[in-house]
């Protein structure tokens, strides 16, 4: 376990230095981006020298690296604002969505994949592995707009965009508006957070759906013809027990492997989901850094993404361990 | 004895696949009397797993299909049973170990949740009583340290263990049958022995009759009263034990004894049987045997031939043993 926790010291170094040279790799001047095309060189060379940007770039690794063991992510270069504080609200709303949109493709991923398995080759089977082919194969754009344009335009069921009502915002304590809102007791903010959270859920929720589906299926048959689930049979037990204790913890190691690496590719790459519901989360923060130049925040929500999707995957090791008594982390 | 407590009649099993429909079982007739351990003997393919495994309606499905038969239990007919009413005869009245103690038990789950499960589920007992079943069953299939055995996971223990452990969650409902699929051909040979021993000990104490499908004539001997020796999905011989290795009728029955090494005289090569099973189709005639039997006539290539009391309580399906005149009554 200490073990496990060790090995993320050299994958973190190794992160920050890749994400550091792609960053300098990439052509354009931040300077120049900040002060506009027509600063004058003195005004761009004072700016450089401020920020840091003239000194070799071993040093100016070096310098956020040590920036970075004291938990400093550095300032935006755009709003002069410390990073670490700055990107909460956005990694709050992030993490809401992913999380909601996690539940809804693992719940129902999982019993569409049971199911189909259960009663292969039945008229159930093939139109969940349909719907699942569709579900991976479908622009998540599209999705989303399509989502919007029924269930808020045509039905207005459901809000369309945000995170929340603005005429009636949330006592933030920890961002996370599904808590802060049962903190406050609000139970009619919960309910419009919630509706809030649903559209977006499912258009960011569907691919992982359908591939958490398809991997059920697959892990499930497989299991269903081992020697154990006939023992499970021969014991008198219900087809249901059979399937749902017995084949399904058996076959959920493979799936939760997906889930985890499903995870973690929403919590960085949901940009696309986010602009079209308007939602403040980490993908468009960044995005909007990639279009200013602001080089810290890019490093630092980059750092803070492949960094959950370490912590993630260290949790699904730690899952499998709890599964499976044959798995053990010394 | 009184009436049998199993009784197979004409059971049909067969397997539809994209080769055509192959008849595994075709036709097989046995009876298993309470208290008794008959022997189901044959070589791979022969039907006598799919036998064993459409008592307790296990058979995959698809592709297999019990097509016709009935199988008498207590007298009723379980095949047109509904899957509710024969879930509550399966691991209660009827259980079955299997061959491969390594992958039966599941390794996600403690021994002891595995077996208190069909206790529970049975008896309807607590948690707490189903647990000191489960330890007393332990005990009485030969684990010492049945406590600590009880919250291990099976790929702690070893193969002889984890078929104890197989026995020990198919007798924890008093079963009145136990199927016992080749329970020992995974295991080392000194295991082997420990294991047919347990069997026959639970056999004698609790008078639970057992079907012993094995293809080892030495088990066979070991073990059984009475033998029924299945080729190609049919029953080609039954009877006593004593009868069937002292006077074998069936050429079949007669080269696998012929096949067995004895300690007692030294032969250069082992026999075996020439040739292979046949591959089952629905279109076979005659003698399934014909092609491999040294004493095959042309009748044999032509018409099958019925299984027929030869003397009391030893049949055979051949045609030595019919002569032409009966055959024409």
């Amino acid at each position: 376990m200490i073990k496990r926790l060790l090995i993320l010291v050299p994958v973190l170094i190794g992160m920050t230095i890749i994400v550091f040279s792609i960053i300098h790799a990439i052509p354009g001047d931040p300077a120049e981006t900040i002060l506009g095309q027509k600063a004058t060189e003195q005004s761009k060379a004072a700016l450089r020298e401020q920020l840091g940007l003239n000194k070799p770039w071993l040093q100016q690794y070096f310098t956020y690296l040590g920036d970075l063991a004291q938990g400093d992510l550095g300032k935006s270069i755009r709003t002069k604002e410390p990073i670490a504080k700055e990107i909460m609200p956005y990694l709050a709303a992030t993490l809401e969505l992913t999380i909601t949109s996690m539940l809804f493709a693992t719940f129902v991923g999982m019993n569409a994949g049971i199911i189909s398995a259960w009663k292969q080759n039945s008229w159930f089977d093939y139109i969940i592995m349909v719907i699942a082919l569709i579900g991976v194969s479908m622009p998540i754009f599209w999705l989303g707009l399509m989502e919007q344009w029924i269930f808020s335009i045509k039905l207005h069921w459901l809000p369309s965009i945000g995170r929340m009502d603005q005429r009636d915002p949330v006592e933030s304590v920890t961002n996370l508006y599904v808590i802060d809102s049962i903190i406050a007791g609000r139970w009619d903010q919960l309910w419009t957070v919630m509706k809030h959270l649903v559209l977006p859920s499912i258009a960011l929720g569907t691919i992982p759906m359908a591939v958490i589906a398809r991997m059920t299926r697959s892990s499930m048959l497989e299991v269903m013809k081992s020697d154990y689930v006939r023992t499970a049979k021969a014991k008198g037990l219900s087809q249901f027990f059979v399937v749902y204790k017995h084949a399904l913890k058996n076959a959920s190691i493979p799936v939760l492997t997906v889930i985890g690496l499903q995870t973690g590719s929403l919590l960085g790459g949901a940009v696309l989901t986010e602009t079209i519901f308007a939602w403040p989360g980490v993908g468009r923060y960044i995005f909007e850094a990639i279009s200013s130049r602001d080089y810290p925040v890019i490093q630092s929500g980059i750092l803070i993404i492949a960094f959950m999707f370490i912590v993630i995957n260290l949790i699904v090791d730690l899952l499998y361990a709890l599964i499976d008594p044959r798995i053990q982390y010394k | 004895m009184g009436k049998p407590i199993l009784e197979i009649k004409d059971l049909r099993t067969h397997f539809f696949t994209d080769r055509g429909e192959i008849p595994a079982v075709d036709g097989v007739d046995l009876y298993l009397n309470p208290g008794e351990v008959l022997g189901v003997v044959g070589e791979s393919g022969c039907g006598k797993s799919v036998t064993s495994l459409s008592v307790l309606r296990l058979v995959p499905s698809p592709p297999g299909k019990i097509v016709s038969g009935s199988i008498l239990f207590k007298g009723k007919d379980i095949v047109p049973l509904r899957e509710w009413e024969m879930r509550k005869i399966r691991g209660n009245s009827i259980s079955m170990i299997f061959q491969e103690p390594m992958t039966s038990l599941n390794p996600l789950f403690t021994v002891g949740q595995q077996i208190t499960e069909t206790v529970r589920l049975h008896r309807g007992v607590s948690r707490k009583e189903a647990r000191s079943i489960t330890l007393d069953m332990l005990k009485k299939v030969g684990i010492a340290r049945a406590e600590s055995i009880i919250d291990e996971y099976p790929h702690q223990l070893s193969g002889g263990m984890r078929q104890r452990v197989m026995i020990a969650m198919s007798i924890a409902c008093s079963p009145e049958v136990l199927i016992a699929d080749e329970p020992t051909t995974a295991l080392d040979v000194t295991i082997q022995a420990q294991i047919l021993e347990l069997i026959r000990r639970l056999n004698e104490e609790r008078g639970m009759a057992v079907m012993m499908i094995t293809h080892d004539l030495g088990v066979v001997a070991e073990m059984c009263h009475r033998v029924a020796v299945m080729y190609a999905g049919k029953v080609v011989e039954e009877g006593s034990v004593h009868d069937i290795f002292k006077n074998p009728l069936h050429p079949y029955t007669q080269g696998l004894i012929q096949s067995v090494p004895r300690m007692n005289e030294t032969r250069e090569r082992l026999y075996s049987i020439p040739g292979n099973v046949p591959i089952l189709s629905k279109n076979m005639q005659g003698c399934r045997f014909a092609a491999r039997c040294p004493h095959m006539m042309q009748r044999c290539l032509e018409a099958l031939p019925n299984l027929k009391e030869q003397e009391a309580g030893h049949s055979s399906r051949c045609w030595l043993h019919e002569t032409p005149q009966e055959d024409a009554v």
